[in-house]
């Protein structure tokens, strides 16, 4: 079988891109290889480790479980992107601080998935951050760390309201 | 690893999808969510010839109130169930049941549809769909056809869906005014697939199982019917007699499977426990309404 291709036209990072891919290649190997954004990582590509996590549309998504097909129009942002924009800049001074990250593998797809904590700030339990963050595997911190620097931005968002 | 090759075409139209689905026949696969298909191509497990991808598709989605009966569409994300608030007020197994269904990035692609459509024996919506006795609606160039729940769930990933068939929608009579239902299940990791469970719905009064409906997961090839429990409960006081009762008989409604979750002595036990402190929970939440 010849290799199936499709022009898409999207929005990464702010920016607008038009490209043609192969229609099998997800999401996360098209950010990374034709675009080079390697903040998003893969662990496991199929769904497990959350390593891969990306904002398609505002909605966290697994990037290993999308096609860049699918991603035709829409609004992507990677861990570069809320990096540039300082939307998440309290929550990376709060992972360094509390050392909520040793190899790094798992910290873009956790800090984009700790991001949508943030939007609306609202009190949450560390049960409920710990629930919130339960697709995301980390092989080295265990876990109490980040745990610890989601729930101090959060309280901190809101004493600053 | 990487998919195979395979062509992709992003239907526009129901009616595009059902002519794809008929043309290619086996060669066909529709991509909903894809949170549980994109895995299986990732890991080289699958390999269809075409994906029908009906994301773009319009008047697959949305969740209303007809009467009695909730009408889900098939490409209504798990999200957008958990965050409903007619689900919240009609089908509170659906609510409970939907705090179980993956993670919350899975959840924001992951459909309804697409979890009925596979019928993965540790999915919690089936279950809830059985126990509720729903009618799941497909639909095939040659017309629609509705199947109870009941007739739905045929074996492992295996239902009464045909291949040229997309299913469209779930019609769910809401729970009756009354009743009480009780979601509980164990992962090793909350949002992982269950190692057990059961959706109980029931009516109770004088602290007496009136009507009862245990469906198990997890454990079996399919959601299944504790009918043994049930009988060994309707009708009695319940006690903790009534409770042993019901566990004895559930051996004989249960031949779980061996897997990564668990073997089959302990999934056989953990539903026992489960089932009492179902029971326990729906006498309970009966007393507080
Ligand atoms: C890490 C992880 C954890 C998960 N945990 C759970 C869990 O705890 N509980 C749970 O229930 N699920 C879980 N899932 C699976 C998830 O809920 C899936 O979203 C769901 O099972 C399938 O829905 P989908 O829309 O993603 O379907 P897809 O993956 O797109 O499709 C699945 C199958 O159904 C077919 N199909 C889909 N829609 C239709 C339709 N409308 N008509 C006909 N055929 C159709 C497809 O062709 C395919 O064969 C998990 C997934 C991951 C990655
Ligand atoms: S790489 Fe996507 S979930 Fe692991
Ligand atoms: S810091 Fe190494 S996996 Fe999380």
């Amino acid at each position: 079988m010849n290799e199936a291709t499709l022009e898409i036209s999207l929005t990464v990072n702010g920016e607008q891109i038009t490209k043609t891919v192969p229609v099998r290649q997800h999401l996360v190997d098209f950010l990374r290889n034709e675009l080079g954004f390697t903040g998003s990582h893969l662990g496991c590509e199929h769904g497990v480790c959350g390593a891969c996590s990306v904002r398609v549309d505002d909605a966290v998504v697994r990037g290993c479980l999308m096609l860049a097909v699918q991603a035709d129009g829409a609004n992507v942002v990677t861990v570069e992107g809320l990096t540039e924009t300082g939307e998440i800049a309290d929550l990376q001074k709060n992972f360094v601080e509390r050392n909520a990250m040793q190899c790094g593998y798992c910290t873009p797809g956790m800090l984009i998935t700790a991001a949508e904590l943030l939007h609306d700030p609202k009190p949450v339990s560390r049960e409920e951050i710990r629930g919130h963050l339960s697709g995301n595997f980390c092989r080295c911190t265990g876990y109490h760390a980040i745990v610890d620097a989601v729930e101090t931005t959060i309280n901190k968002r809101l004493e600053e309201g | 690893m990487k998919a195979p090759k395979f062509n992709y075409i992003k239907a526009e139209t129901r009616q595009q999808a059902l002519e794809l689905l008929d043309q290619l026949g086996e060669e066909g696969r529709i991509l909903a969510g894809g949170q549980s298909l994109m895995p299986t191509l990732n890991m080289r497990l699958s390999q269809p010839g075409t994906l029908i991808d009906i994301n773009k598709v319009s008047g697959l989605g949305g969740i209303t109130l007809e009467g009695n009966v909730v009408r889900i569409g098939a490409m209504t994300r798990h999200v957008e169930v958990a965050n409903s608030p007619i689900i919240a007020e009609h089908l509170p197994l659906i609510a409970e049941a939907m705090q179980h269904v993956a993670h919350h990035a899975v959840r924001n692609r992951g459909t309804i549809g697409g979890s009925i459509a596979l019928a993965d024996p540790a999915a919690e919506m089936p279950a809830c769909v059985l126990a509720l006795g729903a009618t799941l609606v497909v639909e095939s160039v040659k017309g629609r056809r509705e199947i109870a729940a009941e007739d739905y769930f045929k074996g492992l990933y295996e239902t009464a869906r045909e291949a040229n068939e997309l299913l469209v929608e779930i019609l769910i009579p809401v729970e009756k005014l009354g009743d009480v239902s009780v979601f509980l299940e164990l992962a090793q990791r909350h949002g992982d697939f269950a190692m057990a469970g059961l959706a109980c719905v029931a009516r109770v009064s004088n602290k007496t199982f009136e009507d009862l409906r245990l469906v198990y997961f997890g454990s079996e090839d399919k959601p299944t019917l504790g009918t043994g429990a049930i009988a060994a409960v309707v009708g009695r006081t319940w006690s903790a007699d009534c409770k042993e009762a019901a566990a004895n008989a559930l051996a004989n409604d249960l031949d779980p499977m061996t897997n990564l979750q668990g073997s089959a002595a302990m999934k056989l036990h953990l539903q026992k426990v489960l089932t009492g402190r179902a029971l326990d929970a729906a006498i309970e939440r009966a007393g507080a309404a």
